[in-house]
């Protein structure tokens, strides 16, 4: 019944892995995974949030009534996303202004919000932090994963740097939004196709 | 009536401490981010204009109350001496304020380079104005007596070709520079004594 940590930890990179299992928080995913950079920086920002949303939601899960448990924790949320914009601002500018509105935006993120719901509020401090860890890191393996397939094909690049001649045409189509739903389409696909083996 | 009370003590608490947390991150980080800000938005332009100067520009800076509003100045050092000044204006473009770095000599009151901060003119056109080097070199080493203006108002200036108004928006910021220049020299020559 109970599962053990590991796997509350191992769940969130392949059985929940959110933009694709779980088809949360498409929106940051199909906007900022431009390039690999853009998508780690936000799957990083969204381990934070939802580690530390996850920790206090857990934390305070007696205390919240659950008549206002949804306000309670979207003030915690968006507390830790400002904390992230604040600390962005101050060491990653650069980043910062790529990402732009889609850091304050993890607030309203139905990743973060499902898991302080879904999880955080019934179970164990140890678990939850655990749980919130697994889930982030599955979201920015999907952002780079997507990040990647979108700058080699889209911009010809990896991180910034050429990976094809000088003679390759860059696919533009792959960096721009329909692109995005079509890459995301097919790593779903794809992923259907590995998991019904 | 008691699970009210709590609602409005649980809620009430919690805002009250994220509130403070907030106010603690917020003033830790305020220099700091003030400090990135100049580097990468006004940093490029301030590097253009004081190009070769001994100093890091963004790190020697000061600031002057005018008015209501304070303005950052900041500090070229050539040849070991604290000579020249870059500072911020804006002036009335086509699609909204356009943000200028100004530098200007204190010895001889000359401009030695301008650069276009932040601005949201027509890409490809107005937007030549931070891009197109002929344009902005037109305004180095001029002198800040005259007020500036494009050819076709009588002036000096060779508008960018389809973008009179930016450039007559950039030239009224050039203008409105000197003036705030000639209003606050005197406290920029007592500042600016600091660096050298």
């Amino acid at each position: 019944m109970a599962k053990s940590i590991t796997q509350e930890f191992v769940k969130g990179l392949w059985d929940e892995i959110p933009p694709f299992r779980l088809v949360l928080g498409l929106c940051p995913t199909l906007a900022v995974t431009k390039s690999v950079e853009n998508g780690l920086g936000m799957g990083v920002a969204v381990i934070f949030v939802l580690v530390c949303s996850n920790m206090l939601v857990s934390l305070l899960r007696n205390i919240i009534p659950s008549k206002v448990r949804i306000a309670c924790f979207i003030v915690i949320i968006a507390t830790f996303v400002i904390v992230v914009e604040l600390l962005m601002q101050a060491y990653t500018y650069p980043l910062f202004l790529k990402l732009g509105i889609f850091i304050p935006l993890i607030v309203v993120n139905c990743i973060v919000l499902g898991r302080a719901e879904a999880f955080a509020y019934k179970n164990g401090i140890v678990r939850s932090i655990v749980d919130g860890f697994g889930i982030g890191t599955g979201f920015t393996i999907s952002l780079v994963a997507l990040g990647a397939l979108r700058e080699v094909f889209g911009s010809g690049t990896f991180l910034e740097i050429p990976v094809f001649g000088p003679s390759f045409q860059p696919f533009t189509f792959m960096v721009e939004a329909p692109g995005a739903f079509v890459c995301l389409g097919l790593m779903l696909c794809m992923m259907n196709i590995a998991g019904n083996k | 009536m008691r699970e009210i009370i709590k609602m409005i003590v649980v809620l009430t608490v919690l805002s009250a401490f994220s509130g403070g947390l907030l106010a603690a991150i917020r003033g830790g980080t305020k220099d700091k981010i003030e400090y990135q800000q100049l580097v990468f938005v006004k940093g490029p332009a301030i590097r253009t204009i004081l190009e070769g100067c001994s100093n890091d520009p963004i790190v020697d800076r000061f600031k002057i109350k005018d008015g209501d509003i304070e303005r950052s100045f900041f500090v070229g050092v050539f040849d070991g001496k604290a000579d020249t000044v870059a500072f911020e204006s804006f002036g009335k473009g086509f699609g909204g304020d356009i943000g200028l770095m100004v530098g200007i000599n204190i010895d001889d009151d000359k401009i030695i380079g301008m650069g276009v901060t932040t601005h949201s003119e027509t890409p490809g056109i107005g937007s030549k104005a931070k891009t197109d080097p002929k344009f902005s070199d037109q305004f180095k080493t001029l002198g800040l007596v005259q007020s500036f203006k494009v050819k076709p108002d009588g002036g000096k200036i060779d508008a960018i070709s389809g973008a009179t108004v930016t450039s007559r928006g950039v030239c009224g910021g050039i203008t409105e520079a000197g003036s705030v220049y000639k209003r606050l020299k005197p406290q920029i020559a007592e500042k600016i004594k600091e660096f050298n």
